[in-house]
């Protein structure tokens, strides 16, 4: 007996570990990583949803067509026009809601768990309500132009204007999380350093720029990166903006079709998922590379060493 | 809530070094004051207020379209208050044949919940045995959770799909609520969570003593792990479920045009075809929203903490 539970102890304190973070890395394995490497191959198969018999070796084929596809190049436009408005003025203005935040006030909790419920909403709900919103004859967006004096947009009509549309349901729902994230970085930073800054007589303005933005820059950049990631994957706003949203043509012409919409289009409505599968790693890279180029250039424009 | 006691005991990650450290005394004089201490002015409560009323709005005004008539979308100045129409716009929505919306509530409050307490088990779990046990090669696996943060999903979308074809059952996974529970069972971010809060919030004395007693390491989760990480539980659990059920690229992909869709799909459903009216669409986009503005009601506390402390700790 001793025996036994001298060895279960021993199993107890030398696999027992191992047991415990076995479900997270097989699962992982399976619904993660494996798809990820398997993405690769597909790539360089014809692999058709119709017909699974026309499967074989395409080589480079599907990457070759893609430098030349006008969709693609389309939608990378899209995406990068759409990403460029929605996420400059994103996190801008969650810098201004988390410097409101960052005071003294009364119904602290209260106001902070309001900022969230955009980010609670879903994504789907919201977006229906925008297309609502963005109508052209009787939308709110177009009375609230009119009530300013300026002339009923077309929402659907043309690039800028779709553009517009979608960056600012990614505007709405992610400026008051990111400031959340901003806010929780700013209460981080020693009160001394205001204390001494004030001494010499700066302003609140020049505290903001030169304490408080360079000393939450770490988080600045993780939401630069985060937004990178998640606007270059735009997909449920293009789909739902719509006026038939099962088509995922993004509009009459693909005014505003992202590359997310397209790799669904060609994998699921022209079934050709090899292609599809070659667009995701075109799309991979891209956000790596723009991901790594704003890390840069954020860091130098928030003052940072390097 | 005792703020100060929570983040004493718990010293969470994100654990404020600012609150940590005894309360500097207000300085009587304005200057000298961090932002934090300077108590808010007329424009930033005007300026907060209206950041409110744009961020509750969209929300309001689908309501406000939820309870009408189709009249009302028509109307200039647009709307403003709530009509009587909801119950029968919303029997309206419950009674299309080929949008599944009453299976689509249950569904999504099925996958959501299956996979919320999954990931909760699951992550505190590894998340201890990362914190606080040792075994070989405990860091570079760290590490890997880690990496795979970083990875966007959408990636390996297309062999998702493929692979879901071969797993086992009539016709594989695609199609059936498997597909979209089973990858969401775990999360790289609930392992990293969970265990950068064990690290701080449960000393190694504690387990040390539980081992002497000759406690197993299960007993030890059970009795000493469990019961000192519940504030976490709470955050990841809530952020997992919101997550879960406002997912909508993969469900549509996997569950799109079957008879079994999440309320995400089955509200895309609603808004394409022939037949679109938006007083329906919005009532039930309505309806798959109240269980998460009830969550923002009950746990928004913790919600806004678990997104602050991520915050501090990447």
């Amino acid at each position: 007996m001793r025996g036994l539970s001298h060895r279960l102890h021993r199993f107890d304190v030398k696999h027992m570990p191992y047991v415990l973070i076995a479900p997270f890395f097989i699962l992982f394995a399976i619904f993660g990583l494996f798809p990820l490497i398997f993405n690769g191959v597909v790539a360089l198969r014809t692999w058709r949803l119709d017909d699974p018999a026309q499967d074989g070796w395409a080589g480079l084929a599907n990457f070759e067509r893609l430098l030349t596809d006008e969709d693609f190049g389309n939608a990378l436009y899209n995406t990068f026009g759409i990403f460029v408005l929605s996420t400059v003025p994103q996190l801008l203005l969650a810098l201004c809601v988390a410097f409101l935040l960052n005071r003294r006030l009364r119904g602290q909790t209260w106001f902070r768990v309001s900022m969230l419920l955009p980010y609670i909403t879903p994504l789907t709900a919201s977006t229906l309500v925008f297309l609502v919103v963005f109508g052209r004859d009787t939308g709110v967006a177009n009375w609230v132009l009119s009530v300013v004096g300026v002339d009923a947009i077309d929402w659907r009509a043309g690039k800028l204007q779709s553009w517009v549309a979608i960056a600012t349901m990614v505007n709405w729902k992610w400026i008051g999380y990111n400031a959340l994230l901003y806010l929780s970085a700013m209460q981080t930073i020693p009160r001394d350093i205001y204390e001494a800054s004030a001494l010499d007589g700066a302003t609140a303005w020049k505290q903001l720029w030169r304490i408080t933005v360079p000393m939450i820059l770490p988080v600045v950049i993780f939401t630069v990166v985060l937004s990178t990631i998640g606007g270059l994957q735009l997909f449920t706003e293009p789909m739902l903006l719509d006026s038939n949203p099962a088509s995922a043509s993004g509009g009459s012409n693909g005014e505003w079709q992202t590359i997310a919409q397209l790799i669904y289009k060609v994998g699921w409505k022209n079934l050709n998922l090899g292609y599809a599968a070659a667009m995701s790693w075109a799309l991979f890279l891209i956000i790596v590379v723009v991901a790594v180029v704003n890390t840069v250039l954020t860091n130098r424009l928030g003052g940072g060493k390097r | 809530m005792s703020t100060t006691t929570d983040t004493r005991v718990a010293n969470p990650p994100g654990a404020d070094p600012g609150e940590a450290a005894p309360r500097r005394k207000v300085k009587p004089s304005m200057s000298g004051r961090a932002p934090q201490d300077t108590p808010a002015g007329k424009w930033t409560y005007l300026l907060l207020g209206l950041t409110f009323l744009l961020s509750i709005y969209p929300i309001y005004w689908m309501f406000v379209i939820a309870t009408s008539t189709d009249a009302a979308l028509a109307e200039i100045p647009p709307k403003f208050l709530p009509g009587g129409e909801f119950m029968k716009n919303l029997d309206e929505v419950f009674s299309l044949q080929d949008v599944y919306f009453a299976e689509s509530l249950v569904n999504s409050l099925i996958v959501s919940t299956v996979v919320t307490v999954s990931v909760l088990f699951f992550c505190s779990v590894a998340g201890f045995a990362f914190a606080k046990l040792r075994f070989r090669g405990s860091r570079i696996l760290m590490v890997m959770v880690v990496l795979t943060l970083t990875v966007p999903n959408q990636l390996g979308i297309v062999a998702l799909y493929i692979l879901m074809g071969y797993l086992p059952g009539e016709g594989g996974w695609n199609g059936s609520l498997l597909a979209v529970i089973v990858p969401g069972l775990v999360s790289a971010f609930g392992v990293f969570y969970m265990r950068q809060f064990i690290l701080g919030a449960v000393p190694d004395e504690l387990i040390e003593s539980g081992r002497v007693d000759g406690a197993t390491t299960m007993r030890i989760y059970w009795s000493i792990v469990l019961p000192a990480v519940r504030p976490a539980l709470a955050v990841l659990g809530l952020l997992t479920f919101v997550g879960s059920w406002n997912d909508f690229q993969w469900p549509l992909i996997t569950l799109g045009g079957t008879d079994y869709p999440t309320s995400m799909v089955a509200l895309f459903d609603l808004a394409s075809g022939n037949y679109v009216l938006y007083r329906r669409v919005l009532a039930g986009a309505f309806v798959a929203t109240v269980p998460l503005i009830i969550l923002l009601f009950v746990g928004g506390r913790q919600i806004v903490r678990g997104i602050m402390e991520g915050a501090v700790k990447s």
